[in-house]
């Protein structure tokens, strides 16, 4: 889980990285995601190390659902009879939203495939003109509300897993060991904070 | 004061349980949890019912065997106190309860509130000591450990088993427990010659007694009546991907510690 | 009946080395045939059984807890003693067996005690070497507090839960040889008889406290270590679940009792709030340290505590022991508190407890000193009461603790039943008439990692294992009438609760063989526990069935056994003409109010032989012989 986890977590990264180039302007913009086919040259083919980064992500995506399947049928496994009522303490709602928020991630992604990656969703997607397909999804109300609220539950999911991660992974060493919680969460929201401003900005008509 | 009571019945391991209501009356506020169930199971005599089962033993806080999940908390609503230690002014009058036993698969209901916590036994017979044969022991005082490890070693050992961490945990894992005998050996310098055969076979008895998988909420730490920090689980953690990378047969044999 | 003390001859010093050397041995290979039984497993049955096994016998441990981990040591506070000088105070094996037997007021073996000393500091370097966290000094050495009664610095704790953390270090020890499969283990099952045939003890009878089933269990040797009998009294110190059970039965079947009217009566315990108090719970003793302990000088006073000036104040204390004061040692702390609420000037609800006042020691100390101090203390005082002790001055009154009596046991810690042994607390052997603070956790160590598993070596190598097995006809007796008792406890269709009357024994045994006794008084309590018992029998009600987990059937049968045992230890305390450590007589004191003992007439032992239910015990006297300590008046003034 950690291990998936902390894959997914670089991409997230880096596609945030790649896609706050967008504030650089168009020609920056479609530039880098030109880019990512041709990086790797001239070793790598055209598109190659792109393929070799998606296989791992998806293989990633499949572990850490398969993870979460089966920690989560272990857990159904481990109290056969439930409590009337358990009242929690100490948890957290990203930490209880872990599995749900999962699932809405990945019904975001399909959906995020389709509108920037495959265009079927996107009435005015050109294909290659990437800052285009994306100021014209966004400028359309509901789908950057979408894309919002996905980021939220981004945040929620990240904030849970960097701080799930440190812990599974024993990386609890003093001095850095008391600001798990606090580190966790300014990522989470720094993350979904950076992923949030393109939206708003295309609303706000800084991009266009 | 006055306290409603629903208590979960169940005459046997394979049979039904149901929760009853009690009305109780005359509650003194300076009764602690279990004598208000001494004086119901008193009344429940006298009328010829079947008195309510529930461990219990040293009523002071330390032996682990009381247990109870009040309202949705193991052990009730008071931080860092066992149910023998809660006491009734701890709840308004007219106060309604749901009591019920812990609930996990490794820990099978014997009888209402009682429990079979031989799971976690069976994970410390599977490597939760140090082997030192008695009479082989050096002099004490030629092994030296740092105040803070001693100190440390100490918050992870006062751990009592009653198992409401397990009780609290929505995925009803035993890691706390675990990492908490896993902390206090491995900090000791004792500790060290079976730190990665000790982790290794306590990992793999919990898994084997049918506990959940932490996923760090944390609701143990909070049910905790000795305050036992999920750092120590963190801990574990490191301590078992260590052994793993650095014993890796011993996980494929899964033999903990007990090599006579 | 002979009672052979079996001490070896010698110098003090040189007795258990020697008696060691000349031990018999069992051969290795022959070790694995013998089966041995240890009942119980706190520090001295964890620790037995698990050096046992480590030797290569064929161990079994019961208990009735649902785990070996839940035994009553866990609830030990203080700490352990040992003769270790590490304070460099001028510590010594000789000053730590003084102190002991001084302390228990020169009723214990000398012999016994000095073997005790000896042994202390090995159970330091064992219980290390299992990773017991005791506190530590900033050097990474082990440290030290001092404890009541002595003047030296020996005592080894881990905070404030020593007693948790050596039974844990058994506890592991034990798992481990459960895991390897060379003990095992029964837990929820209780000892209810011991099986002997031809005069040797061959194996116990047990229920299974889940399914009821009453089982016989065989072995070549039965090791009895079940703890002290406190709860007789009803409310005490001890677990719900402590009990005189398993080493009555045993004593019933041939088993001398010692000095059964010894027991201890500790200081510093929360009074009790009403009448539906379920037991007592003890508070560190360090208390006294800086605490001063008073009632008002007026009966009846009703003003609180703060609104009374210092003048009417009777720090009783400080007023009788000038040179000790407030840590006079626990037998004489205690009786005091007595006698000022039996004057009518005791406080809190119904009389029953004296302040234990800290306001001096936070106004020269400051808040900040004394939180660190006794933090933990005052948060559980504040739990149980629901009054702060910053504010108010904490209440405390004496509370039966520890119980020095026990069977009667000779060097080798066998009881005058062949191939029987108690350890622990369960036998009579080294604290006299009084314990020691933090000596309880050190004998019952002694006992189970160093000293049966040597001793009982002797007995096994000369007796041949015979295979008993549990088909044999005495099994098949002791289980039926162990079995019968069950069903007449279940028949009884009475209509008093087991408790009801646990709570009244308790009440008879408080008032008249508590702190202090008289004859006329002892007398009574014999004549009403008579009545007591058989009312118990006639008009009990326990309910449920024999066949499942039925905690008023277990409760029964101890409270059964209590009221059989009671008698018994009335007797003891009657027969005993003379005031010494915790058996205070009101007819033999100083005219200060001391004890005042009777060497001369009472310098022995009192084992009692069983007669038969209602018959007249007999005694036998095992003489103490001091050659080294010289006999003295305790004097605490």
């Amino acid at each position: 889980m950690a291990v998936t986890g902390v894959i997914l977590f670089l991409f997230v990264v880096a596609h945030l990285l790649g896609n706050l180039k967008i504030f650089e302007g168009p020609a920056a913009f479609d530039a880098y995601a030109e880019g990512l086919r041709t990086v790797g040259a001239p070793f790598f083919g055209r598109g190659w190390l792109l393929w070799i980064a998606r296989v791992v992500l998806i293989v990633a995506v499949l572990a850490h659902m398969w993870a979460a399947i089966e920690t989560t049928r272990a857990s159904w496994r481990a109290r056969p009879v439930s409590y009337r009522r358990l009242e929690p303490v100490e948890t957290t709602y990203a930490a209880r939203t872990m599995r749900w928020g999962g699932v809405l991630i990945v019904v975001y992604v399909i959906y995020h495939l389709l509108d920037f990656t495959f265009g079927r969703v996107n009435p005015s997607f050109v294909p290659g003109d990437v800052y285009h397909n994306v100021v014209a999804s966004l400028r359309v109300g509901p789908v950057a509300a979408a894309y919002i609220a996905a980021m939220v539950v981004l945040g929620l999911h990240l904030y849970h897993g960097t701080w799930s991660a440190l812990q599974t992974l024993g990386l609890n060493r003093p001095p850095t060991g008391g600001w798990r919680r606090g580190v966790a969460a300014a990522i989470a929201v720094l993350i979904a904070g950076a992923y949030i401003s393109i939206p708003v900005a295309v609303l706000a008509g800084m991009l266009r | 004061m006055r306290v409603t009571l629903h208590v979960w019945r169940q005459p046997g391991p394979e049979l039904a349980g149901v929760f009853v209501r009690y009305d109780m009356t005359d509650v003194s506020p300076d009764m602690s949890f279990l004598e208000m169930l001494d004086v119901l199971n008193q009344q429940l005599l006298a009328r010829q019912d079947d008195p309510i089962a529930f461990d219990h033993d040293c009523r002071e806080g330390i032996c682990g065997a009381c247990g109870m999940v009040i309202n949705g908390r193991p052990h009730g609503p008071r931080r860092a106190t066992t149910t023998c230690q809660l006491h009734m002014r701890s709840f308004p009058d007219g106060a309604e309860l749901w009591i019920e036993p812990w609930r996990a698969r490794a820990f099978p209901v014997i009888k209402d509130l009682v429990v079979d916590r031989g799971a976690f036994d069976r994970i410390i017979q599977a490597g939760g000591f140090i082997t030192a044969r008695t009479g082989s022991a050096p002099e004490a005082n030629s092994l030296l450990v740092p105040k803070a490890d001693a100190d440390l070693a100490m918050d992870a050992a006062a751990c009592i088993g009653c198992g409401a961490c397990v009780a609290a945990c929505p995925n009803a894992s035993a890691m706390l427990f675990v990492a908490a005998k896993v902390s206090h050996l491995g900090l000791l310098p004792q500790g060290q010659p079976e730190r990665a055969a000790r982790v290794v076979g306590m990992v793999a008895q919990m898994d084997a007694e049918g506990f959940g998988a932490c996923s760090n909420h944390g609701e143990c730490m909070a049910a905790c009546p000795k305050e036992i920090s999920i750092d120590f689980i963190a801990r574990l953690n490191r301590d078992y991907l260590k052994a793993v990378v650095s014993h890796p047969s011993s996980v494929v044999r899964g033999d903990g510690g007990s090599n006579g | 009946m002979e009672l052979r003390s079996r001490i070896p001859d010698g110098p003090l010093e040189a007795k258990w080395e020697r008696h060691r050397s000349g031990i018999k041995l069992v051969n290795p290979a022959n070790k694995l045939k013998h089966h041995i039984l240890v009942v119980g497993s706190g520090l001295a049955g964890a620790s037995a059984a698990a050096s046992l096994a480590e030797l290569g016998y064929r161990v079994s441990c019961f208990c009735f807890q649902d785990s070996p981990r839940r035994a009553h040591s866990i609830a030990a506070q203080g700490g352990i003693n040992a003769a270790k000088n590490y304070q460099n105070d001028g510590d010594s094996v000789f000053r730590l067996f003084y102190d002991t037997i001084k302390g228990g007021d020169f009723r214990s073996r000398e012999a016994n005690v000095y073997r005790l000393a000896e042994i202390s500091a090995r159970i330091i370097d064992q219980c290390t070497a299992q990773g017991v966290p005791f506190a530590r000094e900033y050097g990474g050495l082990l440290a030290n507090r001092s404890f009541g009664g002595v003047q030296v610095s020996r005592t080894f704790y881990a905070r404030g839960q020593t007693g948790q953390q050596l039974l844990l270090g058994a506890y592991q020890a034990l798992s481990r040889q459960i895991g390897i499969g060379t003990v095992t283990m029964y837990p929820r099952s209780e000892m209810l008889d011991l099986v002997v045939i031809d005069g040797r003890a061959r194996g116990i009878i047990t229920r299974d406290l889940i399914s009821g089933a009453v089982s016989a269990h065989a072995g070549d040797a039965v090791v009895l270590a079940t703890g002290g009998y406190s709860n007789v009294y009803y409310l005490s110190t001890n677990a719900k679940g402590c009990n005189v059970t398993a080493i009555w039965r045993a004593h019933k079947r041939g088993a001398a009792f010692a000095n059964p009217g010894f027991t201890q009566i500790h200081p510093t315990c929360i009074p009790q709030t009403g009448a539906h108090q379920s037991k007592l719970t003890l508070m560190s003793e360090s208390l006294r340290n800086d605490g001063r302990i008073w009632v008002p000088k007026r009966q009846g006073e009703t003003r609180p505590p703060h609104q009374i000036p210092e003048e009417d104040r009777d720090y009783y204390l400080e007023r009788l022991y000038p040179s000790y004061g407030n840590l006079a040692p626990r037998d004489i702390a205690s009786r005091r508190a007595k006698e000022v609420c039996d004057e009518g000037r005791g406080v809190g609800p119904g009389g029953h407890g004296v302040y234990l006042d800290l306001r001096d020691a936070i106004a020269r100390l400051g808040r900040r000193v004394i939180a660190e101090r006794y933090g933990n203390l005052f948060e559980m005082y504040q739990r149980i009461t629901g009054e702060d002790p910053f504010q108010v001055p904490m209440r405390i009154y004496p509370a039966p603790h520890y119980t020095m009596g026990g069977l009667w046991v000779d060097y080798n810690l066998m009881t005058t039943v062949d191939g029987l042994y108690a350890i622990g607390e369960a036998n009579f052997s080294d604290h006299g008439a009084n314990r020691l603070g933090a000596s309880a956790l050190m004998q019952g160590l002694a006992d189970g990692y160093f000293i049966l598993p040597y001793t009982i070596g002797d007995y096994l190598a000369q007796a041949k294992p015979v295979t008993v097995d549990p088909e044999h006809p005495a099994f098949h007796q002791i289980r039926g009438e162990v079995a019968e008792r069950v069903r007449r406890l279940l028949a009884a269709s009475g209509r008093k609760t087991v408790d009801a009357f646990h709570r009244e024994l308790g009440r008879v045994m408080w008032d008249k063989c508590g702190m202090s006794r008289n004859a006329a008084g002892l007398k009574e309590a014999m004549g009403r526990i008579g009545q007591l018992r058989d009312e118990f029998w006639r008009d009990v009600h326990v309910g449920g069935r024999g066949e499942e987990l039925n905690q008023s059937l277990e409760h029964a049968g101890r409270v059964a056994d209590f009221f059989e045992f009671a008698e018994l230890m009335c007797q003891d305390a009657l027969y005993r003409e003379e005031s010494c450590g915790c058996h205070f007589r009101e007819e033999y004191q100083t005219p200060e109010g001391e004890a005042k003992r009777d060497d001369e007439r009472f310098g022995y032992v009192a084992a009692w032989e069983f007669a038969g239910l209602g018959k007249e015990p007999v005694l036998h006297k095992e003489p103490l012989a001091f050659e080294a300590v010289h006999l003295a008046q305790r004097s605490y003034k």
